[in-house]
C-alpha cells in the first residue's frame, strides 16, 4: 500500500511521518513517531485520551486523519514542560493529586491546556465543561477541577528554574 | 410535579485480603552501594498507589527518608511472587513482607553500623535523615551511605533482605460454612444527600459525608484518592451502569463510553470524609486497605435515599431514572417519606 | 473534603511515624503529569504483528465447520490461529491454586457458550488487514436455545450451558450445589419474631471499563523465551495461565508490567496475553493483541450479576433475630472466579452485625452470557446494597431511626460471627457515629455512648446449637428454583456432634480461646495469630489444606 508523507510541528519541532491512507493522527503519533503519550482508550471519540492540541484547538487523535494534519501546529503532553520546568498545570496536578492510574492525564491535560489557553479565568462550571470529553475512571473528577482551578489562578506567575518547577517528594 | 431531597444511610465492613487466605506476597529490599534502597516487586500498580505505599512501609521500617527508597515492579524475572493486586490485598499483604524484608535489611545495615562505631547494634537507633547513632549521644553518628560503603568493600556483609507474608489457606466446612474469610476488616458508614425529579425520575446527587475506618492511613492523600474516586463508582454503580440494561436480557449492550453511561464531572457532589484508624492487629502499622470499600455504602445510601426522598423502593441496581418514574406512577405519585432521624 | 478523627482508638496506635502517615508525594506522580509513564502498549517493536479474535454472535451454538482459507490468502495476514492449534485448549483460572475443574477453551472447539467467546485469532501486518481477514471467515453454526436467568438454569430441563457442570451450578466440596452457611436455626426465630420480611435484590452485571483496553505485547526474546508486556493486575497469575495453556516451562515466560490504566478485577483474567504469546509462537514475531472499546465492554468480564433473597425476622424492639439469604451468583458461560466470589459472599454474611440465627445458601450459576470476573469489592458489593437497604426497610418497619437500628445491632468486640470466629477490631459502631455527627443526623445519647469496645462477647460469644441439612447434594437433580425448600433440620450421619433439630436452649458458653496478642507489627514466616475460637459442635472436616480437597476435584 502506498504511504503518503506528512509534516507537521510537534510540540515545536519539525517532524515527518510515512502514513497509510485512512490512518488517523494517534497511531501516527504512538508508530510512526514514538510519542506514546497520547493514549488509545476507544478509537471511537467517547473517552479523551487521546485528546491532543491542532492549531490551538483540542482535537481527538483518534478521529483525526493524519494525512490531514499537514502543516499544523501539533501538541502533546510531552510538550507542556518548558525543559525541566513544569506548566503551571502539570504542577497543580501533582499537588492536588489529581492522577491515580495516569491513563486519562495526558489528555486530560491537552483539555485543560486549552481551555486555559482561551479562557484564563474559568468558573467551575467553565472546567468541568472543557474536560467533560474526558473520562476518568478512578479519580471522581474531584481533584482534577481543583488542580485546573488552582493553575488558573497561579497563572502568569513564571516559575523559577530549578527547585519550584521540580516536582517536590 | 417537584423535586423532592432524600437522605438515606447505609453501613458496612469490608474483609482485606483474598477470601480464606493462601494469597502470599514476596519483597525483596536492597541497597546500593551508597546505602540508597531499592524494594522490589511483582506487585502490580493499577492507580491505587502500591508503589508509593510499599515505599513509604520500607522507608520507616529501614529507618530511612524517603528519598532514599525507590520500589520496583514489575518483572516476573527479578521480582518475587507476588499473588496480585485485587481484593484489597495490597497494602496489608504486600505490605507486611515488604516490612520482613526491610527489617532483615535494617539488621545488617545497624550489625554493620555498630561495627564500625564499635558498638552493640542494640545501642543504635536510625534518625530517619540518613544517619544512624548510639542512642542518646546523637554526636557519635555514621550515615548511612558510610554504612554501606564500608559494609560491601569491608565487611564483606550485603545491607538487603528477603520477606514474605502469607496467611495460611482456611478450610471451609461444607455443612456449617464455618471458615476464616480474613483477618482484619475495614468499616464505613456512608449519608447520601440527593434530590428526586419526579417528573423525570432523574436523581441528583447534592452531598456524601462519610467516615472510613481503615487501620492505618499510610499516606492520608493517597487515602483520599481512594475514598473520593470510589464513592464516585459507587454512584456511578448505583445510578448509571450497565452492560445489560435490560438484564437477563443480553440484547442492547452498551458498546462505548456514549452508551455505557457514567456520571462526568458536572455530575459529581462534595463529600465531606472523616477518616478513622484503629490499626489491624497483623497489619503494617496497622494498615488496611480502603480500595474496594470506598465504593460499596453508596449503592444503599443512594437507594435509602431515594426512598426518603419519594417513598419508592427500588430493589434492582442500577436505579435509572425509567425505573424510579414507573415506581412512583406505580405508587400514585411522589411520597416524601420527611427526616428519616427520630421515629416514624 | 477529608479531617482524620484522630481521637478514635488513639489508645492502639503510635502515631509517631517518620514516613508512614505522611502526605508524601506519589513515586510515578511525575511520570503520569508528563505523559512518560509507560503502560503495556508503550513498547515499540520492530515487525509488530496485531491479533485479532472472531467471536461467536449467538450466545448458544453448535459449531458445525469453519473455514479460513479466505482468510489466510488475505492481504498482510501471518498465521490464522484455530483451536487445534492451542496446546492445552481447557482451562479454569482458579486451577493455578487447585480450585475448580477446567472448563473454559482459549478458542471454541465445538460449540461457543457465549455471544463473543472467541472462536478463531488472525494476525495481521495491521489491525484493519486482520479485521479484513476476519470478514472472510466461513462459520457454520447451529444456533442452540440459551438461558440468561439464574433460576431458570437450575431448573431441570434447561439448556446445559457448560457440560463440566451439568447442572449449570458449580461444585462445592464435591458435594453440593451451593456453599452453604449454618448459624442457630433461623426457622425457629422466624416463628417467633415480632416481624417477618422477605424481599428480593438484584444487581446487574457491571463493566469495569478503564480507560486502557485489556492487552498484550507478547515477542520473541533472546535464550528462546518471549518477553510479555501485560496490563495485567497478577503478574504471576497471568504468566502461569499462559505457561499452562501454552503447555510452557513458566521460566521461558518473561511478564513485564506493572502500571495498568485502571484494573478494578477487570485485569485478573488473562484475556490477551494466552493468544498474544502463542501468536509469536507460530509466527516469530512480535504480537500485538489489545481489546477494541466494544469488545472490552461487551466481550471483556464485567462484574456478574448477582441476585440476593433476604428473610429476615425482626423484634419490636429492633433486634433482628434472624437472617436467611439466599444468593445467586451469575458466572456467565465459565468459572473464572465466580466460585471463589460466592464463598466471599457468604463469609460476609449477614454483614457487621451480631444476629443470632444465619442460614445463608449461595449458588455459582451458569448462564449464555459473558463470564464474569472479579470487580472492586468482589463476593460484598452487591450483597451489602441488598442487606444495607433490607436494614432501611426493618429500621422503617419498626419505627427505629436507621442510624440507631445500626448501632445496635452492630457487632462488637469478642461477638460470636455466623462463620464462627470471633470479632475483633470492631469499629462500625464508631463509623456510624461519626458519620451521623459531620451530616447532622440526631441521635439518642445512649446510642452516642456505645462503642465496639464494650457490650460484646459474654453471651454474644458462643455459637448456638445449630441446624444443618443436606439440602442441595449434587446428583440429586437440581433445586427447585426461586426460594429453596425450608431445610428439615437432620442430624449428620456417622459424625459425633451435638443432636439437631434445636430444642430451648441458652446458647452454649465459649470453650476456652486462646488471647489475641497485642502484637508490634508481624513476624515473619510463622502463620499468624487470628481469629480463632474453638467450635463447640464441629462438623465433618476436610483434612485437606489445597482448595481442590476441600472444593472439587483436584486437576488432572
Amino acid at each position: 500500500m502506498a504511504k503518503t508523507p506528512v509534516q507537521f510541528r510537534l510540540n515545536g519541532a519539525d517532524k515527518a511521518v510515512f502514513v497509510d491512507g485512512g490512518e488517523n493522527l494517534l497511531n501516527a503519533l504512538r508508530r510512526g513517531i514514538g510519542d506514546m503519550s497520547v493514549k488509545f482508550g476507544c478509537g471511537q471519540g467517547t473517552c479523551g485520551v487521546c485528546t491532543v492540541l491542532i492549531d490551538g484547538e483540542p482535537r481527538l487523535a483518534c478521529l483525526t486523519l493524519a494525512e490531514t494534519c499537514g502543516g499544523r501546529g501539533i501538541e502533546t503532553a510531552l510538550g507542556l514542560a518548558e525543559g525541566p520546568n513544569l506548566h503551571p498545570l502539570q504542577e497543580a496536578f501533582m499537588e492536588h493529586f489529581a492522577a491515580q492510574c495516569g491513563f486519562c492525564t495526558s489528555g486530560m491535560l491537552m483539555a485543560a491546556k486549552a481551555l486555559l489557553d482561551r479562557d484564563p479565568s474559568p468558573t467551575r462550571e467553565d472546567v468541568a465543561e472543557a474536560i467533560s470529553g474526558n473520562i476518568c475512571r478512578c479519580t471522581g473528577y474531584e481533584p482534577i477541577i481543583n488542580a485546573i482551578l488552582d493553575a488558573a489562578s497561579k497563572r502568569g506567575r513564571q516559575p523559577t528554574s530549578g527547585e519550584q518547577g521540580r516536582a517536590r517528594i | 410535579m417537584a423535586k423532592h431531597r432524600g437522605r438515606g444511610m447505609a453501613s458496612i465492613n469490608y474483609p482485606i485480603g483474598m477470601n480464606l487466605g493462601g494469597d502470599p506476597s514476596q519483597a525483596l529490599v536492597h541497597s546500593n552501594p551508597e546505602g540508597k534502597f531499592t524494594v522490589t516487586l511483582s506487585a502490580i500498580d493499577l492507580g491505587q498507589g502500591m508503589k508509593q505505599v510499599t515505599r513509604q512501609i520500607a522507608a520507616e521500617t529501614l529507618g530511612v527518608p524517603i528519598s532514599d527508597v525507590y520500589v520496583d515492579t514489575a518483572d516476573s524475572d527479578t521480582g518475587p511472587h507476588d499473588m496480585g493486586s485485587f481484593a484489597s490485598r495490597g497494602t496489608h499483604r504486600v505490605g507486611n513482607a515488604v516490612m520482613v524484608a526491610a527489617k532483615e535489611a535494617r539488621g545488617v545495615m545497624m550489625e554493620a553500623a555498630a561495627e564500625e562505631l564499635e558498638v552493640n547494634a542494640a545501642d543504635l537507633e536510625t534518625d530517619g535523615r540518613g544517619n544512624i547513632h548510639v542512642k542518646g549521644a546523637p554526636l557519635r553518628a555514621i550515615s548511612v551511605k558510610d554504612v554501606a560503603i564500608a559494609a560491601q568493600f569491608r565487611q564483606g556483609k550485603t545491607i538487603a533482605g528477603r520477606g514474605i507474608f502469607l496467611i495460611p489457606l482456611s478450610e471451609v466446612n461444607a455443612e456449617t460454612g464455618e471458615m476464616s474469610p480474613v483477618s482484619c476488616y475495614a468499616h464505613a458508614c456512608l449519608v447520601a444527600d440527593l434530590e428526586v425529579d419526579d417528573e423525570t425520575g432523574e436523581v441528583t446527587m447534592l452531598k456524601m459525608t462519610s467516615a472510613y475506618e481503615l487501620g492505618r492511613a499510610i499516606n492520608p492523600k493517597m487515602v483520599e484518592q481512594q475514598l473520593v474516586g470510589g464513592a464516585w463508582m459507587g454512584m456511578s454503580h448505583a445510578l448509571y451502569e450497565t452492560p445489560e440494561p435490560y438484564y437477563p436480557d443480553i440484547a442492547h449492550g452498551p458498546r462505548d463510553y456514549n452508551e455505557y453511561v457514567m456520571p462526568g464531572p458536572g455530575d459529581i457532589c462534595p463529600h465531606d470524609i472523616a477518616v478513622l484508624e484503629r490499626p489491624a492487629p497483623d497489619g503494617p502499622f496497622g494498615g488496611k486497605g480502603p480500595g474496594e470499600m470506598c465504593a460499596n455504602p453508596v449503592l444503599p445510601a443512594v437507594a435509602n435515599a431515594i426512598f426518603n426522598a419519594v417513598g419508592v423502593r427500588i430493589d434492582e441496581l442500577p436505579i435509572t431514572p425509567e425505573k424510579v418514574l414507573r415506581a412512583i406512577k406505580a405508587q400514585g405519585g411522589a411520597r416524601p417519606q420527611g427526616a428519616p432521624a427520630g421515629r416514624g | 473534603m477529608l479531617e482524620f478523627r484522630k481521637e478514635y482508638f488513639k489508645d492502639e496506635r503510635d502515631d509517631h511515624l517518620n514516613e508512614v502517615g505522611q502526605p508524601r508525594q506519589r513515586q510515578d506522580m511525575l511520570g503520569h503529569v508528563t505523559g512518560r509513564t509507560r503502560y503495556f502498549d508503550d513498547h515499540a517493536f520492530e515487525g509488530l504483528l496485531h491479533l485479532k479474535v472472531l467471536r461467536s454472535p449467538h450466545p448458544h451454538a453448535r459449531l458445525r465447520s469453519i473455514d479460513v482459507s479466505a482468510a489466510e490468502r488475505s492481504a498482510g495476514v501471518k498465521r490464522v490461529i484455530l483451536a487445534a492449534d492451542v496446546p492445552v485448549n481447557k482451562n479454569t483460572l482458579l486451577s493455578l491454586i487447585g480450585f475448580g475443574k477446567d472448563d473454559e477453551p482459549l478458542l471454541a472447539v465445538d460449540k461457543v457458550r457465549y455471544k463473543g467467546e472467541p472462536i478463531v485469532a488472525v494476525v495481521a501486518e495491521s489491525e484493519a488487514a486482520a479485521y479484513a481477514a476476519l470478514a472472510k471467515i466461513r462459520v457454520n453454526c447451529e444456533p442452540l436455545p440459551a438461558v440468561l436467568d439464574v433460576e431458570e438454569a437450575i431448573k431441570p430441563g434447561a439448556p446445559v450451558v457448560n457440560e463440566t457442570y451439568p447442572a449449570n451450578t458449580f461444585e462445592y466440596h464435591e458435594k453440593y450445589n451451593h456453599q452453604k452457611l449454618r448459624f442457630g436455626d433461623v426457622e425457629r426465630a422466624f416463628a417467633s419474631a415480632d416481624f417477618v420480611l422477605e424481599e428480593r435484590y438484584q444487581m446487574s452485571p457491571i463493566e469495569h471499563a478503564p480507560t486502557e483496553t485489556n492487552g498484550s505485547i507478547a515477542a520473541p526474546e533472546t535464550n528462546d523465551r518471549f518477553v510479555v508486556h501485560t496490563c495485567t493486575q497478577a503478574l504471576f497469575f497471568s504468566l502461569g495461565t499462559a505457561a499452562k495453556l501454552l503447555d510452557l516451562p513458566s521460566n521461558r515466560l518473561h511478564f513485564i508490567g506493572g502500571t495498568v490504566g485502571g484494573g478494578f478485577g477487570g485485569k485478573v483474567d488473562s484475556l490477551t496475553e494466552p493468544l498474544s504469546i502463542l501468536g509469536a509462537m507460530l509466527t516469530g514475531r512480535p504480537v500485538r493483541y489489545v481489546l477494541g472499546r466494544e469488545e472490552e465492554m461487551l466481550y471483556g468480564c464485567p462484574r456478574g450479576a448477582e441476585r440476593h433473597y433476604i428473610k429476615d425476622g425482626v423484634m419490636r424492639d429492633g433486634r433482628v433475630v434472624a437472617r436467611k439469604v439466599t444468593s445467586y451468583f451469575d458466572a456467565g458461560a465459565y468459572t473464572r472466579l465466580s466460585s471463589y466470589g460466592a464463598v466471599k459472599c457468604i463469609a460476609h454474611l449477614p454483614g457487621p452485625y451480631t444476629i443470632p440465627n444465619v442460614h445463608g445458601d449461595c449458588y455459582c450459576v451458569f448462564t449464555n452470557r459473558t463470564p464474569a470476573t472479579a470487580m472492586r469489592g468482589f463476593g460484598i458489593t452487591g450483597v451489602d446494597f441488598a442487606l444495607e437497604v433490607q436494614m432501611d426497610k426493618l429500621a422503617h418497619k419498626v419505627g427505629m431511626d436507621p442510624m440507631e437500628f445500626r448501632i445496635l445491632n452492630a457487632y462488637r468486640d469478642g461477638d460470636m460471627k455466623a462463620h464462627r470466629r470471633e470479632a475483633h477490631n470492631c469499629a462500625l459502631i464508631e463509623c456510624v457515629q461519626v458519620a451521623a455527627e459531620k451530616a447532622g443526623w440526631p441521635i439518642r445519647d445512649e446510642f452516642r455512648r456505645m462503642n465496639s469496645l464494650t457490650g460484646g462477647g459474654g453471651e454474644r460469644a458462643g455459637i448456638p446449637a445449630t441446624a444443618t441439612d443436606e439440602v442441595g447434594r449434587i446428583g440429586t437433580g437440581r433445586p427447585a428454583s426461586t426460594t429453596p425448600p425450608r431445610a428439615p433440620a437432620m442430624p449428620i450421619p456417622s459424625t459425633p456432634r451435638v443432636p439437631q433439630p434445636v430444642v430451648a436452649q441458652p446458647r452454649m458458653a465459649p470453650a476456652p480461646r486462646p488471647v489475641m496478642p497485642t502484637p508490634p507489627p508481624p513476624p515473619p514466616t510463622a502463620p499468624l495469630p487470628r481469629e480463632q475460637t474453638k467450635p463447640v459442635a464441629p462438623g465433618p472436616q476436610h483434612g485437606a489444606t489445597r482448595f481442590s480437597s476441600v472444593f472439587g476435584t483436584r486437576r488432572r
